[in-house]
């Protein structure tokens, strides 16, 4: 053990501890009990029939094997692939955040260059931002009148704050010195915000687009729950009223991981602009 | 007479004292720069100095007064002078190159890249960096190199007028002499007209051609212009042997210490403050235990 480095015997306690998890897990579920011959009553009320429980994590691999061996199949609103419900998700999420930015940074470098501008907005900012995101939602049902639409102003709505905040934040911040920089190079204000203040903002603004994008990806499934057709939040509440806990179980898994993902791209993007003074 | 290259006339600056009052930090300053001169100031902190350097660099407005350079007043900065900030200020997401050629590209925006680029290279390579190094970021270099890369990027524009703010004041005693000593190299193969900002008398005396003394603020003027009478090229080891030297040293030291103390806070009478001129000049033949006090000769214009 000792000889092995920090990250290979971190890797094995990891594993330790999932198949430990697992096999309590399945040993903790009760198996459906065998039996035999069934009247027609018998069959009527329901009994043989396995009970609604948690599936043993058995069960929730053998689905995940039939569901992502799959992914994109579409047998109807009600049956369609996994992968086809995350690609609506993320549709709407990837649609709703990248309006958010377009509004978002664009006024942040408004508000962090410019006191005014800054003391006019932080009000109406300071009282829109803690509202829940689903808050705006029968709001938007009823003004935008379209389902989809109105999911995706969800995730703008809920983007939008944290990218405004630290635009503002990081744009404000640069460094005096690096301004005179540009001011004795004559460089033009678009220069300027472009090659000086866009670089020494940039890692604050990428960690307030991190924040956005988790934000968003938690409100997805809740909106997706509301508004229902299609989504991977619309999936989970379906499969839980068809009483089917193995594909709710596989979806939060799932929505676990495409989360990760979303992070980690920016986790990259944040590496990539960061600098060190 | 005429008028010189760079001329600074009746230059005020004054500031609210945070009591309602105002502070005047100099009054009435006004002297002149040569084409071609290496010109230092001195004066101990809070005399203004480095508000001086500011709006030589048109980063600060005087309240009153007016700065020409080749006839034209200047306002507001400009590509035509060069500023080497005291703490480097490179950017720290470029390169030593990228820092260089961003100045270039400013300057010469019609230029190729690969124009750009071993431009770049060449003013890096006069000031030591070459190879490998001109790839690393600031924070991979030491406060040498980086101060180095900053003079680099101020000389490659081939500014009119190159203003240094205390560009040594944070490194060591060593690393200083070399870095001077690439000053100097620099500087000869361009003939650049130089404003230095120092608190350093040995470093003043090394470099420049003439020495502006500033008394002390608040109404800080700019009391003498010292001409260094010492020959160049210059060199650090071999200059504390020339007969002006110490005489020279023994003045600003002399000035440092008790003139600039007596002189503050004389009030001007409204009329533009000229400085001094002074040059201290030893006959070689003297030998240095005959008089240990300089003769002084004033002379006014």
């Amino acid at each position: 053990m000792a000889g092995l480095s920090l990250n290979a015997r971190a890797a094995i306690l990891s594993i330790l501890g999932l198949v430990v998890t697992l096999l309590i897990w399945e040993l903790a579920t009760p198996k459906a009990a065998a039996v035999g011959e069934l009247t027609e009553y018998e069959i009527l009320m329901g009994v043989g029939q396995p009970e609604a429980g948690v599936p043993p994590p058995s069960a929730l691999f053998v689905k995940a094997w039939e569901e992502l061996s799959n992914p994109f199949y579409d047998a109807g609103p009600n049956d369609k692939g996994i992968g086809i419900q995350i690609g609506y998700s993320l549709f709407r999420v990837l649609t709703g955040y990248a309006l958010a930015a377009l509004v978002a940074i664009p006024l942040g470098f408004l508000i962090g260059m410019s006191p005014v501008a800054y003391k006019a907005l932080n009000p109406y900012i300071q009282v829109l931002r803690p509202i829940s995101p689903l808050a705006w939602m029968p709001l938007a049902l009823f003004i935008i009148q379209d389902s989809e639409a109105s999911a995706i102003f969800v995730i703008f709505i809920c983007s939008i704050w944290p990218m405004l905040i630290n635009t503002a934040f990081g744009v404000a911040g640069v460094r005096e010195d690096w301004v005179n920089v540009a001011r004795t190079h004559e460089l033009s204000p678009l220069r300027t915000a472009l090659t000086v203040i866009l670089p020494a903002a940039a890692p604050t603004i990428v960690t307030g687009m991190r924040i956005s994008i988790g934000i968003a990806w938690l409100v997805i499934v809740a909106a997706e729950m509301l508004v229902g057709g299609t989504g991977i939040g619309y999936y989970v509440w379906n499969e839980w009223n068809n009483l089917d806990l193995t594909s709710v179980i596989f979806s939060i898994l799932m929505i676990g991981v495409v989360g990760m993902l979303l992070d980690a791209a920016f986790g990259l993007l944040q590496r990539a602009v960061t600098y060190a003074e | 007479m005429a008028k010189p290259f760079l001329s600074i006339e009746r230059l005020t600056q004054k500031f609210p004292d945070g009591a309602g009052g105002t502070l005047t930090v100099f009054e009435n300053a006004s002297f002149g720069i040569e084409k071609g001169e290496f010109v230092c100031i001195l004066g101990h902190s809070g005399c203004g100095k480095s508000t001086i350097m500011n709006v030589l660099a048109g980063l600060a407005e005087p309240s009153s007064g007016v700065v020409k350079m080749d006839g034209f007043e200047v306002s507001g900065p400009s590509l035509d002078r060069g500023v080497v900030f005291q703490n480097y200020s490179l950017l720290p997401w470029l390169s030593a190159l990228k820092n260089v050629t961003f100045g270039v590209r400013a300057r010469y925006p019609d230029w190729s890249k690969a124009k750009v680029e071993a431009h770049g290279r060449d003013y890096l390579a006069m000031v030591g960096l070459e190879g490998d190094v001109v790839h690393r970021k600031p924070s991979q270099l030491s406060g040498g190199m980086r101060q180095r890369v900053s003079i680099a990027r101020a000389f490659a524009n081939h500014p009119k007028l190159l203003l240094l703010d205390e560009p040594f004041g944070a490194l060591d005693a060593l690393t200083r002499g070399t870095i001077q000593e690439e000053l100097l190299k620099i500087w000869s193969k361009t003939e650049q007209t130089v404003f230095m900002i120092t608190h350093d008398i040995d470093e003043a005396i090394l470099l420049a051609d003439r020495i502006l003394l500033m008394t002390n603020g608040p109404f800080a003027r700019v009391a003498e212009a010292v001409e260094i009478t010492i020959p160049r090229p210059r060199n650090r080891t071999e200059i504390v042997d020339h007969p002006n030297y110490y005489a020279i040293r023994n003045h600003l030291v002399h000035f440092l210490g008790h003139r600039s103390k007596e002189l503050a806070g004389q009030q001007g009478d409204g009329e533009a403050q000229s400085p001094v001129s002074v040059r201290i000049d030893q006959p070689q033949s003297q030998s240095e235990d005959e008089e240990p006090v300089p003769p002084l000769r004033a002379v006014n214009d």
